[in-house]
């Protein structure tokens, strides 16, 4: 178990090190100085410079490309361009905003998914189970921004039931949940699908294994094999899933931060673009790919914990 | 009692179709399914559409009438103005086109790189397989719209930028099924035939292995069309993507969010046909996928 981890571990180093080498090399395969490249044509010499120091780029290219992947061993992200602050400092600031996001969404949108994936199972093979079928896909389809631009049309514009921007002010935690609602209900949507799919399907297959037929021979009531037995399965087979899909919904939530006004790791990247912020991107974008690597390692663990024969063959 | 094996009739060998009549049974069956229906309607809708923008556009979708600004729906102006008093169903029209453009272009790019990366890997040597293998997964553990931000960062919002970032996103998982499907391929006794009468290694990877693989790459390509589409307007829509003066939904929906206390017109004349083109292909492809090839399921395990 614990090698198995390990080499888990180990794999996801090596990937992220093979996507910061790729941001590095991007910087560089660009034409053009790369200070220009990386800050934009607007940025002022003594930025240029700095930017230069920082990176080193007046070495020689390998010894670039080291002492970039050091500073990052170190936890060392770099500085923006504009306000010299830590990236990396910047990040962890704004990092609850979307994590609380990203949790909002992913417990509302399971809930309700394990809920429609529940209602197709029993109706299997009526309309109720075909309905929930083609609204799902529907739901999954459907890009979360159009969502977010038209919930905020809806209940913030007309019906002015819900703030349209920010996160609440720190400390006012009914503001907090207030705007919080429809950014959730934006990301998740999709979710509510793609979970309510997967559940369905797997508990369909868990219906047709042998042990539910002997419970259906013992007269076990077909509402206790349903939620007790055949539900159980099912969780346990969709959960890796659904951690895996936890690390894309912290990256989901960058339209719906920019649409809603909120702080997070999306709207942070976003702003930074706009003004060719490139270390603060790179961070960010390194931060992310991390988070999405360890979703998988969790996701993993949890497939080898419930699992034993995965263990062997990952 | 032994029966004499020459009197028994040999079973009729049923005639292989002809690829007509094989499309033609395919696309019956995907209508049959009110799935398959629904999104055919919405994919001809569209296609159409973009085929035919030229010829439909009421108006310049690009000719600024300031006195028009956010103008209501209305017959002159079917779906109103927006704050430059721009033809908004004119805008909707063309931006049909560009979407189709945008995703045909890099789906086939994409498609055209993906092919031979994964043929390499699924039938070069093993340590050529390992490296690709390792930068798939380096790619694709990078979330897509963060790759984006990065790459835009770097080269600067326009047209060809977005493709670049379909393409980057797209191949990995592309080329990991061609490479999956040619090493299932590579033990099968027809290529293990070829290989007996020393066939060159392009002529089997070309005449054998690729007939078998594009089936399968062109369903998972066509399930994918409508997460492009997305990509584009979530890019033009964050003034990222196709240029501002260059018609396309995103765009519209960026105008349209910058007015949204004024008029709602905009962002739902934007925002509602991109929602029928991304369940439309999602429809499609999923009926395209049941009919063809159900095993391409990734709810249905093997």
């Amino acid at each position: 178990m614990i090698t198995f981890l390990l080499r888990r571990t180990g794999l996801a180093v090596v990937i992220l090190v093979i996507v910061a080498i790729l941001l590095f090399l991007m910087m560089h395969m660009i034409p053009g100085d790369p200070t220009v490249v990386a800050l934009g044509p607007r940025s002022t010499p003594e930025m240029r410079e700095a930017f230069r120091q920082m990176m080193g780029l007046d070495r020689p290219f390998i010894e670039q490309l080291g002492l970039f992947l050091a500073r990052l061993a170190h936890g060392d992200l770099g500085q923006d361009v504009w306000s010299r602050r830590p990236v990396l400092t910047m990040i962890l600031e704004v990092l609850p905003y979307t994590a609380t996001l990203a949790l909002a969404s992913f417990l509302w949108a399971v809930t309700l998914g394990v809920l429609l994936g529940c209602i197709a199972v029993v109706h299997h093979g009526k309309w109720g189970d075909w309905l929930i079928g083609l609204v799902s896909i529907a739901f999954v389809a459907v890009p979360s921004f159009v969502v977010a631009l038209y919930s905020l049309l809806v209940f913030a514009v007309w019906l002015n039931w819900l703030p349209a921007i920010g996160a609440g002010e720190p400390g006012d935690l009914a503001a907090q949940l207030r705007s919080l609602i429809l950014p959730s209900f934006a990301i998740g949507l999709g979710w509510v699908g793609y979970v309510s799919r997967l559940i369905r399907a797997a508990m369909i297959e868990a219906m047709g294994e042998d042990y539910v037929r002997t419970l259906r021979a013992y007269g076990v009531a077909e509402r206790r094999i349903t939620y007790r037995y055949a539900l159980k399965q099912a969780l346990l087979a969709v959960l890796p899933v659904i951690a895996i899909g936890f690390g894309g919904l912290l990256t989901g939530s960058v339209f719906a931060e920019i649409v809603f006004t909120r702080p997070g790791l999306g709207k942070m990247t976003y702003d930074a673009v706009m003004s060719r912020n490139f270390p603060v991107v790179m961070g960010t974008v390194l931060v992310t790919s991390g988070l999405y690597v360890a979703c998988m390692i969790i996701a993993d663990a949890v497939t080898a914990v419930l699992d034993p024969r995965v263990r062997s063959t990952l | 009692m032994a029966t004499d094996v020459a009197s028994i009739p040999a079973p009729p060998i049923a005639g292989e179709p002809g690829i007509p009549r094989r499309m033609a049974l395919t696309f019956v069956e995907v209508v049959s399914h009110p799935l398959g229906a629904i999104g055919v309607l919405l994919v001809a809708l569209i296609v159409l559409t973009a085929l035919m923008a030229p010829v439909i556009v009421p108006y310049n979708p690009t000719a600024i009438s300031v006195k028009e600004r956010l103008a209501d729906p209305s017959l002159t102006h079917l779906l109103g103005t927006d704050q430059l008093g721009r033809d908004l169903l004119s805008r909707v029209i063309v931006g049909t086109r560009t979407a189709m453009t945008v995703a045909l272009t890099s789906l086939a790019v994409a498609l055209a790189i993906a092919l031979p990366l994964g043929m390499i890997a699924g039938y070069g040597p093993r340590w050529l397989d390992a490296l690709f293998i390792l930068l798939f997964d380096s790619i694709s553990s990078l979330p897509m719209i963060m790759l984006g931000l990065a790459v835009v960062v770097l080269l600067g919002p326009g047209v060809s930028t977005v493709i670049l970032v379909i393409v980057l996103y797209s191949v990995p998982s592309y080329a990991r099924l061609v490479r999956t499907q040619t090493l299932s391929l590579k033990t099968r006794d027809f290529i293990k035939a070829e290989q007996a009468m020393n066939a060159g290694t392009m002529r089997i990877l070309f005449r054998h292995v690729l007939p078998n693989v594009v089936g399968p790459l062109l369903i998972l390509a066509c399930l994918d069309i409508s997460t492009v589409i997305t990509l584009e307007a979530g890019l033009s829509f964050l003034g990222l993507g196709v240029k501002p003066q260059i018609p396309s939904w995103g765009n519209i929906l960026s105008d349209g969010f910058s007015v949204i206390r004024n008029s709602p017109v905009p962002v739902i004349a934007g925002g509602v046909p991109l929602i029928l083109a991304t369940i439309g292909f999602t429809f499609f492809g999923e009926a395209l996928r049941d009919a063809l090839d159900p095993r391409l399921n990734p709810e249905r395990k093997p």
